[in-house]
């Protein structure tokens, strides 16, 4: 018999041990032994993140790096993306697709200058995603895992005073930036790469170190009076409200970006007219996607091209509505399905992100979810459900 | 005062000769997390033992409530339907999830006493 969740199969993070003596739940997620929360609980710990600042261990994302001249060039050949355009020191949200436009991966890429890119991609997607990476462009740059990386995120509206403590000048940075700083207080110092950015929709930080330097360093943020740890779900939870797609849930391999929602990821240069456009995997359909809901004048919707899309949701009643939960039109007409769905602690409401049929993505329209057999009606609205509060300077 | 458990993580407390009040364990909240929604049964209506009664949801999760006894349900905890975090907070009191006329008083026999079920939640 296969056993497939055995924990003894899982892999850990460096932190797994100060998981255990901080009383974690441990679950298995992304082939990892991951903290789901911790004795705190889920709804304290998003409420926490949200006011203050929590520590989260994303150590099972995959980070690597892309070096060499021709690197940006290269990875622009995978996603409908600028990746030649991203100034030293920035990052940017990128989409690898495969050759239908379906997204095998959404990931960020950071600019550290002298040719080269970092990465961060899903934990359970990594090894996939090096293959694919290796397969399309290993010959025209350096493909460099980095397992032997851990990651930290420190979220909240107290990450930054709280970081900046330990690093000063780190609230130089402002919203997608960032570079390799210390961090410490004199008996403990470490050196990591740092970016303001997260999954939460607040300001933060995401912290790449080394693996031997990542439980000292969690030990020291959690020291600070404003730190908690925060498992993975309150990280759900919080990148919900923050209107934040869940690789697996919320995209996949079945959806293209522009039936995301996701055309903001997609910059004019990559777009028909653009310097650079098309030339990355499923650029036929994507763009007459993108065409059929911006080129016409009369503003009507070519609904062959584009038939649905990804929108937010709110819940009439209170009741839960989950992934899977078929939507409905009021006349009982299946119009499309719930990808993500959950009573939102900070919103206070059932929130949930689905596809309709485009006829149906409209804020303010009014629909139904078929919950165990029963129907709830919800309205479309627009995302966020909380709004976010980067720091942009 | 007689209170069985099932494997499913209930409780079920005999409060007379053909009357019962069914819940979940100290255990089940636990695993769940923070309580935000239930869905109880429809007072009147007959259940045989096993069937989906009712949904228990935390945030992270949604866990079907089975009918542990064959039955008919006689009264339902509005408190709970207002104020979810009962079953948290008093799992085996104020939070009960509903009360059940027994069809089958003897299907209580087959139920774990307080002992096998320590021992069966310890080991799940």
């Amino acid at each position: 018999m296969a056993a497939p969740s055995d924990s003894n199969d899982l892999q850990r993070t460096p932190l797994h041990a100060l998981h255990l003596e901080l009383g974690a739940r441990m679950v298995p997620f992304a082939g990892y032994a991951m903290p789901v929360q911790y004795p705190a609980g889920l709804v304290a710990e998003h409420k926490h993140t949200r006011t203050a600042a929590g520590l989260f261990d994303i150590s099972h994302m995959g980070q690597l790096r892309l070096v060499g001249p021709d690197a940006a060039a290269a990875f622009e050949t995978l996603m409908p993306v600028d990746v030649i355009g991203l100034a030293p020191g920035k990052q940017r949200y990128g989409l690898l697709l495969d050759d239908h436009g379906g997204i095998l991966d959404d990931l960020m890429f950071f600019n550290e200058g002298h040719d080269s890119l970092f990465v961060i991609v899903n934990g359970a997607c990594k090894a996939a995603d090096l293959a694919h990476i290796q397969a399309r462009i290993g010959s025209r740059c350096e493909v460099q895992p980095l397992p032997d990386h851990a990651l930290l995120a420190l979220q909240g509206p107290q990450a930054a005073a709280t970081l900046a403590r330990l690093s000063p000048g780190i609230e130089r940075f402002v919203f997608m930036t960032g570079g390799a700083v210390q961090i410490g207080d004199g008996k403990t110092q470490v050196a990591a790469f740092v970016t303001r950015s997260g999954y939460t929709g607040e300001d933060g930080f995401e912290i790449s170190v080394r693996a031997e330097d990542a439980e000292p360093l969690a030990r020291l943020l959690l020291a600070q009076p404003e730190v908690k740890p925060i498992g993975l779900g309150a990280r759900n939870s919080l990148r919900l409200e923050a209107g934040l797609c869940l690789y697996g849930n919320d995209i996949d391999t079945t959806t293209t970006p522009v039936e995301a929602s996701l055309n903001w990821a997609m910059q004019k240069v990559r777009r028909t007219g653009g310097a650079r456009e098309g030339g990355f995997p499923g650029a036929a359909k994507v763009l007459a996607q993108l065409n059929a809901v911006t080129t016409d004048a009369a503003g009507h919707l070519d609904h062959h091209t584009l038939t649905r899309k990804r929108v937010g949701l709110v819940a009439l009643e209170r009741v839960p509505v989950r992934d899977g939960c078929v939507l409905q039109s009021f006349e009982g007409t299946d119009i499309g399905q719930v990808t993500s769905g959950l009573l939102a602690p900070t919103a206070d409401r059932p929130i949930a992100m689905g596809y309709v049929a485009l006829a149906y993505a409209e804020p303010g329209t009014r629909v139904q979810a078929v919950v165990r057999g029963k129907p709830v009606p919800m309205e479309v609205t627009t995302l966020p459900f909380v709004p976010h509060r980067y720091f942009r300077g | 005062m007689t209170i069985k458990y099932t494997k499913d993580h209930e409780w079920v407390q005999l409060d007379g000769s053909d009357a019962a009040t069914v819940g979940i364990t100290v255990h089940a909240q636990d695993a769940l997390g923070d309580v935000v929604f239930v869905d109880l049964p429809e007072v009147g209506k007959t259940f045989a033992q096993g069937d989906v009664a009712g949904v228990v949801e935390s945030v992270k999760a949604a866990a079907d409530v089975f009918m542990p006894v064959s039955g008919e349900v006689t009264e339902v905890n509005e408190a709970l339907r207002a104020d979810p975090s009962l079953a948290n907070s008093a799992p085996q009191a104020e939070g009960w999830f509903f009360k059940v006329r027994l069809s089958e008083p003897a299907q209580l026999d087959a139920l774990l006493d307080a002992t096998a079920y320590d021992k069966f939640s310890a080991e799940s």
